[in-house]
């Protein structure tokens, strides 16, 4: 039994008809599905033990508490970070750049620079414009070059003792290069900034090890990675963290409060003011957990061989035209193409009417679109659950298009 | 057929795509949605709007709107136009058209609203 039929019934959307038929879930990178386990572990906490976490003194907010940190050491379990102080549970990857860029704004200073790329996720360009724009600060882009590559010369060109920040995704959720966060990490630690890797499309599908990996902030979402919405992680190194102020105040996140000053609470709970998405934390933990059992050894594997197919069949179809880099085992989860003459919108519109679900639009890359030369692109992704007959029905709805439209 | 008749002639066979000769009503706007841009220009006597064309790379049913708008623009009254709302263009096309495509259908109607508002704002 294959990777895919062994989870398919783990997942009980797919159990749905769209259309009349049946749903192939093509979408996995903007948000995945959930399996039962995860649906499960989220409705059991609520039936058998909500409460706050952290100050109650009650055996429900005990248990709350207990299983949110157990989720935090599945976490740093997960992505190989040394110690459980250096994962930050934010709403999700876009809060945790956020965080990331007004917790370090504090410390920039007009003239400094701050490196993205020119195929970041808006959610890992935005923050930096903004505190650019707030600070004085200046933001530069890596190139992105032939099939999708980042410009490596261009990169070291752009470092130097000015930079202070280099944003980076490991994964571009569109053309699904996988960057070289290791030589990005060294180049810039040479230059003195700190890295922040956005591991959104990365962790989901690939292992991952942050400790290897060597970056300074490593950010992705749950609900990407077949867990709730609204819980995403912030992993920081601890020397770097201890060096900086909060972003955001509230309670949780201090120690001792006066009216007119207070001391910070210890890592992790600094970085973490309000009360947390406890029960997406704990779906999160069931998430880690799933993905744990089946291996993301083996959901790497199982993805790449997808990715192959989908190129395979798309590159005979004449009127589509693909972005991003063609070697699969370069590459994430992620294909994006066009079809000649169709709209992207248009065309996400037609599969749907077969019970498709693929991407359409510009991906919230924006500036990468520009870079191709295209309004948007279609995207299929692929999650464990995901067939080699599901990538064929897509080939064969491709092909007849124009009939439809 | 995915959407109508209407939206796939139109689609396919625009009427009034391209650039118009002495356009003294530009506008520009984009859909947050998709990214699609839908530029209107349109040529003004007497109150009126004489001439209109559009310019775009946008999916069928934003350029079917578009066309059929500088159609409907084509000799109206400005006053006119500027009451139309989604539900004139939308029985024009014979769609049905869910939610989540109702900005393709409606940037054109906001990007010549735009335009008359910026004649009207510069006189």
């Amino acid at each position: 039994m294959t990777l895919a039929e062994r989870c398919r019934a783990d997942f009980p959307i797919l159990e749905r008809r769209i259309n009349g038929n049946p749903l192939v879930y093509l979408d996995s990178a903007a948000s995945s599905q959930k399996p039962r386990q995860v649906i499960d572990a989220v409705r059991r906490y609520y039936e058998t033990t909500h409460a706050n976490v952290h100050r109650s003194i009650h055996t429900l907010g005990e248990e709350a508490t207990a299983l949110l940190e157990a989720s935090r050491d599945k976490v740093r379990a997960f992505i190989g970070a040394a110690e459980r102080e250096e994962i930050i549970f934010t709403r999700g990857t876009t809060e945790a750049i956020n965080l990331v860029a007004q917790a370090i704004g504090r410390t920039i200073k007009p003239g400094d620079e701050v490196v993205v790329t020119e195929m970041e996720h808006h959610s890992n360009l935005i923050p930096w414009q903004m505190l650019c724009r707030d600070r004085g600060a200046v933001l530069k882009a890596v190139p992105v070059i032939g099939d999708g590559f980042l410009d490596l010369e261009a990169f070291s060109r752009l470092l130097s003792s000015r930079t202070r920040v280099v944003a980076v995704a490991h994964v571009s959720n569109v053309l699904g290069t996988i960057n070289p966060v290791g030589e990005i990490v060294k180049r810039s630690r040479a230059a003195g900034a700190l890295v922040l890797v956005d591991g959104a499309q990365a962790v989901p599908h690939m292992p991952v090890n942050v400790e290897g990996l060597g970056a300074d902030f490593y950010a992705f979402s749950g609900h990407k990675m077949l867990g709730p919405t609204g819980v995403g992680v912030l992993y920081g190194r601890r020397a770097v963290l201890e060096t900086l102020e909060p972003a955001w105040g509230g309670g949780e996140m201090i120690k001792e409060v006066w009216i007119d000053h207070a001391q910070w609470n210890d890592l992790p709970w600094r970085f973490e003011p309000g009360t947390p998405p406890i029960a997406p934390i704990v779906g999160l933990g069931a998430a880690v957990e799933y993905l744990s059992g089946v291996g993301m050894e083996a959901v790497a594997s199982h993805e790449q061989a997808l990715c192959r197919l989908t190129l395979d069949l798309l590159a005979k179809n004449g009127d589509v035209t693909i972005y991003g880099p063609r070697n699969p085992e370069i590459k994430g989860a992620v294909v994006a193409f066009n079809v000649r003459g169709l709209h992207p919108h248009d065309v996400a519109h037609l599969l749907d009417q077969e019970g498709i679900a693929v991407r359409a639009g510009h991906h919230c890359a924006m500036p990468l679109m520009r870079r191709l030369g295209v309004v948007g692109t279609l995207r299929a992704s692929f999650s464990v659950h995901t067939t080699p007959a599901e990538i064929e029905h897509l080939a064969r709805s491709l092909s007849n298009l124009n009939l439809m439209l | 057929m995915l959407y109508s008749s209407v939206i796939s002639e139109r689609f396919r066979h625009p009427r009034f795509f391209g650039d118009l000769v002495g356009a003294d009503a530009v506008f520009e706007d984009v859909n947050p949605l998709c990214g699609d841009r839908v530029r209107i220009q349109l040529r003004l006597a007497d109150g009126s709007i004489a001439d209109a064309r559009f310019k775009g790379d946008s999916c069928a049913i934003c350029m079917a709107s578009a066309d059929l708008l500088a159609e409907m623009a084509r000799g109206r009254a400005i006053r006119d136009a500027l009451a139309w709302g989604p539900d004139d263009l939308l029985t024009r096309l014979q769609a049905n058209i869910r939610p989540s495509r109702m900005n393709c259908v409606t940037l054109p109607l906001q990007v010549m609203k735009g335009a008359l508002a910026a004649v009207r704002a510069a006189r």
